[in-house]
This record gives structure tokens, C-alpha cells and sequence, in this order.
């Protein structure tokens, strides 16, 4: 049973109104995010736009809002074009590579619930207690993993497909980009996982839940795990999105559009949508993983209302940032973001990891905490001295023998 | 920290730019407050001018359609009827079309035509909404009666002071790289509505204005010419 269905709705017999309920969670998460994506593009672009003393779209709608609604209309009525060297079936697949992944990843990010106790983050629909997520796999966080690393098949595809140098240069980049920030991204997840003790994002959120220290400091695991994951994660997921500063897939200057280059129409447009849909998802599971969920204290009124209130709130702070980084940072350098992730996120990541594992054991054995402490720190440091120590002997070796002969 | 500096200066100007008004962006809002200011020698879209008794300039050689890089200038000459002549030469232009999809505004159709014939205006609304409308022939290239270009639905005039007068700015210069003797001296035919107008007064005249503190915006009130 637990294999299958955790959430409390699906325990037993399933009826004709459950499957109703699961239907209806269905459409208000896909509503839902298409909602949150259109919002995203409109608020990325006017905070974008006051931060660059410009005006920002103002022209449809209040403040401009249907902006997005305008032009996806008119992505719809353009021409769809297909390069004549161009594999027309993996063209036309890869567009919906990167966009399915996009929605699958958020069915298991937790909107809302109320996480106490008794109720154990479950909210009462027609009298059927269910959690405000669409579905809540015992794999959970693995899902999302496993969803960005297929969504580098859409963008890989796209530019292998499109018969054309500049989309492939944008793929090839996108690829090893996006598989070398997974490392990261993933060993700070373990970090999350290892202090909840459960891959399922529902269980993530709820132990996160409870009083935190002295009742006023939440017991996130931003704080719990110390702040090292959460940077790592952080910009390990900006790199996962391809979002500035680490745009390198789509680089104007230099790539054209990057892997879209030869994609118009509607086909571009969901590009469009992946994208912004992830950046609203990677938020959400930021929020999900770090930052507790939609778990927040009941000021007042019905306590159901507050779990979608926080998580929207925590959310906009993310969706935000996102945009502020690339307001502010100016692109990485192709090797910059290799030495970043290789050389400093990957070890770090790695040693925090350990570094948690160990303060657990510790505690589980009763062992000198503070001991294990110094002595795991000592362990590291020599380390990542050895690992600099390589990097530098590698460097000597290139400079002294520039061709490789040797 | 000094990376943190950078975040800092975009957060602030979250607040200051929109909230004073003071943004980069000019808005293009038709009947709101006067449109930008635009250059002396803007490539707008094109006329073709008369002369002062109503003839029409172009003689059909088509140099014009020779010269065009974008291949989007179609003219055909005629022989002028005797009793009723087009133009004061031998031949007209009894076909004129300027395909505005094409039409890269370089302006060298206004270079090559001999009896400056062809110029450019500031106009430059091309809202058109199909690929007929794009094509522009005498009826709406041939300036109208009163000299002034024929107003397309899609055009706004909100700024006719700069429609009318500047329609020939670029012909009327006198390159002070050239030959000092053809500073401000006239060497072109007069226009229909408008006579022969003054020269373009060039950076030099701008430059006495603002140190005399007295700008003048109208270009045809530089008649005396940059003899000053």
C-alpha cells in the first residue's frame, strides 16, 4: 500500500467521487501553473524592466498583464517553419521534451496542507482528507532529478535536430552544463534528504514543520542543514535553468538564440513556456525542500487557507531572485562555469554532505560531537588541499607542455 | 563582499526609476504629448516631388531602380504627351512603385535621381496590414497639390511642422568636406508649396545657436543661409 499511494485520499476503497477529487486536483495543477507561468513572464519582464529604468510592457491590459496572453495569440497564427536540413521528427518531439518535464515536475511539489500534528498536512475536501499536491511518489525529490535530467533532451534534441551550427553549439553547451550542475544539485538534495529521512516531498515539508528553535527561528532545513546546501542548491538551479548568469546555452552574442535558434511559431513558444515554467517549479521545490513548504503559523481564520498563502509568498521571494540575478550578473565565461561547478560546488557539496552524516552518526552513537566535528573538518580541508594541489600540478604540466605531446 | 555591491544598485533602482518617472523609455502613445525629436537627415519613407508649377520631377530613368540594393524600386518611363506633359523633359515616370517590405532606407535612390526627384521624409508609419498595402505607387508617392505628401491612414501627422518642411533635408546639403566655395550656396530646383528652400545649416550652425542661447527648431527660418 505504501508503495503506491501515500496520500491518505487513495487508502482504501477508491470510490467514483475520489477519482473526481484526483481529476479536480488535476486540472487546477495544470491551470494552476499555465496561470503562474503567464504571471512569471509578466513579472520577469517589469521587474526586469524598473530595474533597467525602462517601462516594461504596458500596452495590454492593466500594467500590461495580458501581455503573454497577446503573444502566445500570436505565436499561434505565425508560421511554423522547419529548416530543410533540419530531423523533422526529432524537431517536432523536441519541443514537448522540455516542456512535459516541466509539468510532471510540478505535480509533486506540496501547494498547500496544514502541517500540524494532528492533521499531518492533509486538507478535507467533501469530506475526503487529501494532501494539496497532485501526487506524492515515495521517490518524491528523485522525480524532479530524474525530470531536468530529461529535460536536457529536449534542449539537446532541439539543437542536434535543427541542422544548423548555432543550435548544436547552444546543445552542446546545454548538455554539459546541465550535467555537470546536476552532481551539485543532486548532493544537496541528499543533504535535505538525509535530515528528513524520506525521499517524499510530503514528508520533506512535514519535518520541517515542527517548533522551531526558541519558537521564533523556523526549523527549516535552510537552517537545520546549515545554509551551504541551500546556496549550492540555489546556484546549482540557476545553472539547471539556464537562467542568467549562467545563460551560456543561449548566449545572444555569441549563439544567436542558442538551441532555439531555428525554432519559430508555437514551437518556440513552448520553449518558452519550459523555461518559465521551470524557473515558477525550481522555486516551488526550493520552497519544498528548504524554506518548509506551504507549512507557516494560522494568523488567523480557516487554517487551510494559509498553507497556498505561505508557499505563494515564499515562492514570489525565489521567482524574484531569479530575476534579480539576471538584472545584476553578467554571463559566466565557458570555463568560469566549469571550474564553479567542478571545483568549488561539487567538493563543497560533497564535504557538507559528509559533514552532516557524520554529526548524525554522532549523535545516533553518542560519540564527542564537537570532536567529530574538528576531526571531519581537519579530514576535509586536507582534502580539498590534496584536490588543489592536483589542479595546480595539472595546470604546471598544460603550461610547461601547451600540445599535449607528452 | 563585493559582489553583493551590484545587488544592491539594481534593488534600488526598483524604486527610483519607475516611481519618478524618470526611465529610459520614451512612450510612443498617439495624440499624448509631442513625438520624439528626429534627426535632420532621418530615412523616412519617400515622396516624390514637383515643381514649383505643379510638373513633376521624375523623368523615368530609372537610376533609382538601378541603384537600389534591395531591388524594391520599380519604374517604368513614358514619352511625355505633347499636349499635355507630366514633367518638363522629354520622359516621365508613368509607373512608380517602392515596395516598402523591401525598402532598407539607405537612401540611395535619393543619391543617384538626377533632378532630385526622389527624397525622404520623417515619415516613418508603416502599419500597414497586408503585402498590397505595402507597395507604394504614384498615388501615394507624388506629393499632392499643396506640396505636402499624401497622408496614409496609418500615418500620424501630429508633428506637420517636420513633415512638411524636412521632406528634403538630405539634398539640401552642402557637405563642408567638399568644395568650401558650396557652403550655403543653392544648387537644387524649387519644390511645389514651398519654392526653393534654404540649405541645411549643419553641425556648425548648431553648435553658434546654443552658444548664442537662442535654438530654433524651424529649419526654414535659416533662409539667409551659414554665411554668419
Amino acid at each position: 500500500m505504501r508503495l503506491l499511494a501515500l496520500d491518505p485520499l487513495l487508502v482504501g476503497d477508491v470510490d467514483f467521487g475520489i477519482v473526481m477529487i484526483v481529476l479536480l486536483k488535476v486540472v487546477v495543477t495544470f491551470a494552476l501553473i499555465l496561470v503562474a507561468v503567464m504571471l512569471m513572464i509578466w513579472f520577469e519582464r517589469k521587474v526586469h524592466a524598473d530595474m533597467s529604468n525602462r517601462l516594461g510592457p504596458n500596452r495590454a491590459g492593466p500594467f500590461g498583464l495580458f501581455q503573454t496572453l497577446a503573444d502566445g495569440t500570436k505565436f499561434f497564427f505565425k508560421e511554423d517553419l522547419v529548416p530543410d536540413r533540419a530531423d523533422r521528427v526529432v524537431f517536432a518531439i523536441a519541443p514537448f521534451l522540455a516542456m512535459v518535464p516541466a509539468f510532471v515536475t510540478f505535480s509533486v511539489v506540496p501547494i498547500g496542507g496544514v502541517f500540524t500534528e494532528e492533521k499531518q498536512g492533509t486538507v478535507e475536501i467533501f469530506g475526503n482528507h487529501t494532501y494539496l499536491q497532485l501526487a506524492d511518489p515515495p521517490i518524491g525529490i528523485l522525480l524532479v532529478l530524474a525530470m531536468s535530467s530529461i529535460a536536457v533532451y529536449g534542449v539537446m534534441l532541439a539543437g542536434w535536430s535543427s541542422g544548423s551550427k548555432y543550435p548544436l553549439l547552444g546543445s552542446v553547451r546545454a548538455t554539459a552544463q546541465m550535467v555537470s550542475y546536476e552532481a551539485a544539485l543532486g548532493l544537496s538534495v541528499v543533504s535535505v534528504v538525509l535530515l528528513s529521512g524520506s525521499l517524499s516531498t510530503h514528508d520533506i515539508v512535514m519535518s520541517q514543520a515542527g517548533e522551531g528553535f526558541l519558537g521564533i527561528v523556523p526549523s527549516w532545513n535552510l537552517i537545520v542543514a546549515g545554509v551551504v546546501p541551500f546556496v549550492i542548491f540555489v546556484i546549482a538551479a540557476t545553472a539547471e535553468l539556464n537562467r542568467p548568469p549562467f545563460d551560456l546555452v543561449e548566449a545572444e552574442q555569441e549563439l544567436v538564440g542558442g538551441f532555439h535558434t531555428e525554432y519559430s511559431s508555437i514551437r518556440f513558444a513552448l520553449f518558452y513556456l519550459a523555461e518559465f515554467m521551470n524557473v515558477v517549479t525550481m522555486s516551488g521545490i526550493i520552497v519544498t525542500l528548504f524554506l518548509g513548504g506551504p507549512a507557516g503559523p494560522t494568523l488567523f481564520g480557516p487554517d487551510w487557507i494559509w498553507g497556498p498563502i505561505w508557499f505563494v509568498l515564499k515562492v514570489l521571494v525565489f521567482c524574484f531572485m531569479f530575476v534579480w540575478f539576471r538584472t545584476t550578473l553578467p554571463r559566466f565565461r565557458y570555463d568560469q562555469l566549469m571550474d564553479l561547478g567542478w571545483k568549488v560546488l561539487i567538493p563543497l557539496a560533497l564535504g557538507w554532505l559528509l559533514l552532516l552524516a557524520a554529526v548524525n552518526v554522532a549523535r545516533d552513537e553518542g560519540w564527542n560531537l564537537p570532536l567529530v566535528v574538528v576531526v571531519a573538518v581537519v579530514v576535509m580541508v586536507a582534502g580539498y588541499g590534496g584536490l588543489v594541489a592536483a589542479i595546480r600540478t595539472a595546470q604546471r604540466r598544460r603550461e610547461l607542455d601547451p600540445e599535449g605531446v607528452h | 563582499m563585493g559582489y553583493l555591491e551590484g545587488f544592491a544598485v539594481s534593488f534600488k533602482k526598483l524604486f527610483k526609476g519607475t516611481r519618478s518617472g524618470r526611465t529610459e523609455t520614451v512612450p510612443y502613445v498617439k495624440d499624448q504629448g509631442p513625438k520624439r525629436e528626429k534627426p535632420v537627415r532621418m530615412h523616412g519613407r519617400h515622396v516624390l516631388n514637383r515643381y514649383e508649377d505643379g510638373m513633376e520631377k521624375c523623368i523615368g530613368c530609372e537610376l533609382c531602380a538601378g541603384v537600389c540594393p534591395a531591388r524594391c524600386i520599380y519604374v517604368r518611363g513614358a514619352d511625355n504627351p505633347p499636349d499635355d506633359p507630366v514633367s518638363p523633359g522629354e520622359r516621365y515616370g508613368f509607373v512608380y512603385e517602392i515596395n516598402y517590405l523591401r525598402c532598407i532606407h539607405c537612401d540611395l535612390c535619393v543619391e543617384a535621381c538626377p533632378t532630385e526627384a526622389i527624397t525622404e521624409t520623417k515619415l516613418f508609419e508603416f502599419s500597414f496590414t497586408n503585402r498590397q498595402d505595402a507597395i507604394y505607387t504614384k498615388a501615394e508617392l507624388v506629393v499632392g497639390d499643396d506640396g505636402l505628401p499624401q497622408q496614409l491612414p496609418w500615418e500620424d501627422w501630429s508633428d506637420l511642422d517636420r513633415v512638411a518642411a524636412w521632406s528634403s533635408a538630405w539634398v539640401r546639403a552642402t557637405a563642408p568636406s567638399g568644395d568650401a566655395d558650396f557652403v550655403g550656396r543653392v544648387g537644387w530646383s524649387g519644390e511645389l508649396g514651398f519654392g526653393v528652400k534654404p540649405p541645411e545649416q549643419g553641425q556648425r550652425a548648431e553648435q553658434q545657436e546654443d552658444e548664442a542661447g537662442a535654438p530654433d527648431a524651424a529649419p526654414a527660418d535659416h533662409a539667409d543661409g551659414g554665411h554668419h
